[in-house]
């Protein structure tokens, strides 16, 4: 498969999956302020930490107000990483090879950029606020859903597959630890059960995990067990073991004559998340813990540009 | 609904003088009398919510709306009984075949310039001849393997209509995805319709012309790889680009993942280089090779032309195929026929006059209100002036670019082309039409039946072209 070919499908997975991730990050931290006021500046300020976009939004407009980080995040089309740019960037990738994917794909992500383009400009001119953001917010899940059933439903499972999917994993890995680390940093202060019992259980649910940890832990809501599920939990399929595994399963598919060392290290973190504890990692630090593995993944992005795609920069 | 004149010139393509149906509209008159008038309506709106959402768009050049627009599609078929389509292809076949051999020659022997037929200076001065290609070897010594020929029906003074080839398109002619596309559409909206018609097929046609790219292959080679070589997301026929790759199961590739090593073209693939042998390409000579042609082109690969040259990669088409569609060479058509073929030619060419010629000239530019007048090198309907409905400023200002530089123009008498029933706002009025048949040249010259009909949506327009807003129809040739 052409390089550039396989570049583009792996951008449009990783832009679908970062549009669903800010989606989901979005809808939590609008009902994390709901629920308790006086820190609302606060989440705001935090979900702008995630993306790491401060500094972008301060340029633009300055103090932190919940009407205007909506609408950045959400359909600011200056900014390259909104719901509404990533929709537009994974949608012109496709367009770029949409020979390769099939009609019903190219129907899919195009239909996802068309609406929602229609959506941010009716968004945009009213108040970015309550049922509407939520509906939007629930409607990107979808979509992203729709992508990516459409893709595992009719795409031949070829080159073209894999690297849809190795997009969307890295991706998937890179939000998850992002949101953790903020969240995590955030939320660990707190003596009262109640409001952790609820700051938690939002965390959980923004990444569908909310009735998961009650399956498999059948226990309250804990910090360490929280972390426990979205770092090390080999089935649950957004934690960072189980993209992991994905990413060193699928370079071990399309690996080819220099793409080792690529492979080397994807195996090695992989292994790591197997094998850890949860109470060592805690030991070192999240925070220290999940800044290493984003750099790692970060390397493993630049690495599978050169081996197989086109180079970053 | 319709309105006619008896006493027009126009041929209708569907009422005969008499305002009687022609017997191969019938059932389809027939048809559409039955429908509810909300019911083609919808169907109306529902091929346009289709046509965005599969992204069947094309980019027009300088339009506001951004790059992608709809072209819009017109729900009643162009309809041409077998018969007619029988003398057309063979017309068709006879006159492909004629221009590929004339072009081979013109790289070659030059015969039919040491004849004294077609002058030394129109093919050797023309910015379409590429010295670069005198004397290379094209397999099988076939130069355009797909033509895109516009036919169109016009009435003689006399008051009978014929068809006339307009142009021949030999380059990288576009389209042909519309006439898959449209096809597929009516068989979508209207089922009903093909189980009462005969409608010959179309859907093989990227299956003839993967065949023919195969066929194109440098000679020795067992499985040979194809691939369509596009400018690019942002090339106006983008879309049929990728279309037709993914139809044929091929690469579409760009300039930039194509190298040249060894005298030898390849692709960058996620396993390493891989060898490519025919390339379907649709980017314009000038942007080929910057180390060739054009040295800005970005969307070209260097040293492609060596490869050409030293035959181990085929392009279709070849490179200077364009010396033989170009406005000025045209009127020489007919005499290629004659004197490669010793056969008369079975489609006429449009009385043509040049003004290169001192008599001729005198003559358009006496006459220029009542003429059409194109500049030889460009195309898409832009530099050309429509005598009868241009005013007295804009005939004197093409009359002066005539005086200034009388080889660029060629002049036509304005043709009375048919018109064809077209849905536009009030109803069913009949709108001018022209018909490209795609004819692709391999072992054998072949092409699917009919071909793309474009439509000229304004009230009384006389141009067709996508670019300037004319739209499109599924062109059915009925089995007899």
């Amino acid at each position: 498969m052409l390089s550039r070919t396989a570049d583009a499908l792996y951008w449009m997975a990783r832009y679908t999956e970062r549009a669903e991730n800010a989606a989901r990050l979005l809808d939590v931290s609008y009902r994390m302020s709901l629920q308790r006021a006086a820190a609302r500046v606060g989440y705001w300020g935090a979900a702008l930490g995630i993306t790491g976009l401060e500094e972008a939004y301060k340029a633009k407009h300055g103090e932190i107000t919940a009407a205007h980080v909506l609408g950045f995040l959400a359909v600011d089309a200056d900014n390259p990483s909104s719901i509404l740019s990533c929709l537009r960037a994974a949608r012109e990738n496709c367009h770029a090879v949409r020979g390769t994917v099939t009609s019903e794909v190219w129907e899919t992500v195009n239909t996802t950029w068309l609406e929602a383009r229609e959506s941010a400009g009716a968004l945009g001119r009213g108040r970015l606020q309550g049922s509407e953001l939520t509906r939007f917010c629930e409607w990107v899940k979808f979509r992203s859903h729709l992508s990516r059933g459409v893709t595992v439903g009719t795409m031949l499972q070829d080159e073209a597959f894999h690297f849809m999917r190795l997009g969307t994993f890295l991706e998937r890995a890179d939000n998850t630890a992002r949101l953790l680390d903020v969240k995590f940093d955030e939320l660990a202060p707190s003596t009262d059960a109640e409001d952790e019992y609820y700051q938690w259980g939002a965390l959980l649910r923004s990444v569908s995990a909310f009735e998961i940890y009650r399956k498999v832990y059948r226990d309250v809501i804990t910090p360490p067990r929280v972390a426990e599920l979205l770092i090390l939990h080999e089935a649950m399929p957004r934690s960072l073991h189980a993209c992991m595994r994905e990413v060193d399963e699928i370079l071990g598919v399309v690996g080819n004559a220099r793409s080792g060392d690529t492979q080397r290290r994807a195996g090695e973190l992989h292994a790591r998340l197997r094998f850890a504890r949860i109470e060592d990692i805690l030991e070192i630090g999240l925070h220290p813990y999940l800044t290493q593995f984003l750099e790692r993944t970060a390397d493993l992005g630049n690495r599978i540009a050169r081996d197989f795609l086109v180079p970053i920069g | 609904m319709a309105q006619r004149d008896p006493a027009s010139r126009i041929f209708d393509e569907m009422h005969a003088p008499d305002g009687c149906i022609r017997p191969h509209y019938a059932a389809y008159q027939d048809w559409l009398a039955r429908m509810p008038a909300g019911a083609v309506a919808r169907k109306r709106l529902e091929a346009d919510s289709a046509f965005h959402r599969t992204g069947i768009t094309f980019a027009v050049y300088g339009a506001d709306e951004g790059r992608e627009r709809l072209i819009p599609f017109d729900i009643v078929p162009r309809i041409v009984p077998q018969g007619e389509w029988r003398a057309l292809e063979h017309g068709l076949r006879q006159r492909v075949t004629a221009l590929n051999a004339f072009i081979r020659d013109i790289y070659s022997e030059q015969r039919i310039v040491k004849a004294g037929l077609v002058p030394a200076e129109q093919v050797f001065c023309n910015a379409q001849y590429r010295p670069e290609m005198q004397g290379v070897a094209v397999p099988s010594g076939i130069y355009a393997h797909i033509a895109g020929i516009d036919i169109v029906r016009a009435t003689q003074s006399a008051g009978e209509a014929q068809y006339y080839v307009l142009e021949d398109n030999l380059r990288v002619p576009s389209g042909v995805s519309y006439m898959l596309e449209n096809r597929r559409m009516m068989l979508r909206l209207f089922p009903e319709l093909f189980a009462r018609h005969k409608v010959l097929p179309v859907e093989h046609y990227p299956d003839l012309l993967l065949d023919t790219l195969r066929q194109a292959a440098p000679a020795g080679l067992h499985e040979p790889t194809a691939v369509v070589l596009t400018p690019g997301a942002y090339n106006s026929a983008y879309f049929e680009h990728a279309f037709l790759a993914q139809q044929m199961g091929i690469e579409l590739v760009e300039g930039k993942d194509l190298f040249v090593d060894d005298e030898t073209l390849h692709m960058r693939t996620t396993q390493g280089p891989r060898r490519v042998d025919v390339v379907y390409r649709r980017i314009d000579d000038d942007f080929l090779d910057p180390l060739a042609f054009r040295q800005d082109s970005a969307l070209g690969v260097a040293g492609l032309l060596s490869v050409v040259r030293a035959g181990r990669v085929t392009l279709a088409n070849a490179i200077g195929t364009g010396i033989a569609d170009d406005k000025s060479i045209y009127p020489y058509v007919p005499t290629m026929i004659r004197f490669y073929l010793a056969e008369e030619p079975l489609i006429a060419n449009v009385p043509t006059w040049q003004c290169r010629d001192a008599r001729q000239r005198s003559h358009v530019l006496a006459h220029m209100h009542e003429l059409v007048v194109k500049e030889c090198h460009s195309a898409g309907g832009y530099g050309m002036l429509i005598g009868p409905a241009a005013s007295r400023a804009e005939i004197e200002q093409f009359r002066a670019r005539v005086k200034a530089a009388p080889d660029k123009y060629i002049a036509q008498p304005t043709l009375a082309l048919s018109a064809c029933p077209t849905f536009v706002k009030r109803g069913i009025a009949p709108r001018h039409v022209d018909l490209r048949p795609f004819v692709l040249s391999g072992k054998s010259v072949r092409m699917a039946p009919g071909g793309l009909t474009r439509v000229a949506l304004k009230a009384g327009s006389l141009v067709v072209n996508s670019s300037q807003g004319g739209g499109t129809k599924d062109t059915w040739v009925l089995e007899d």
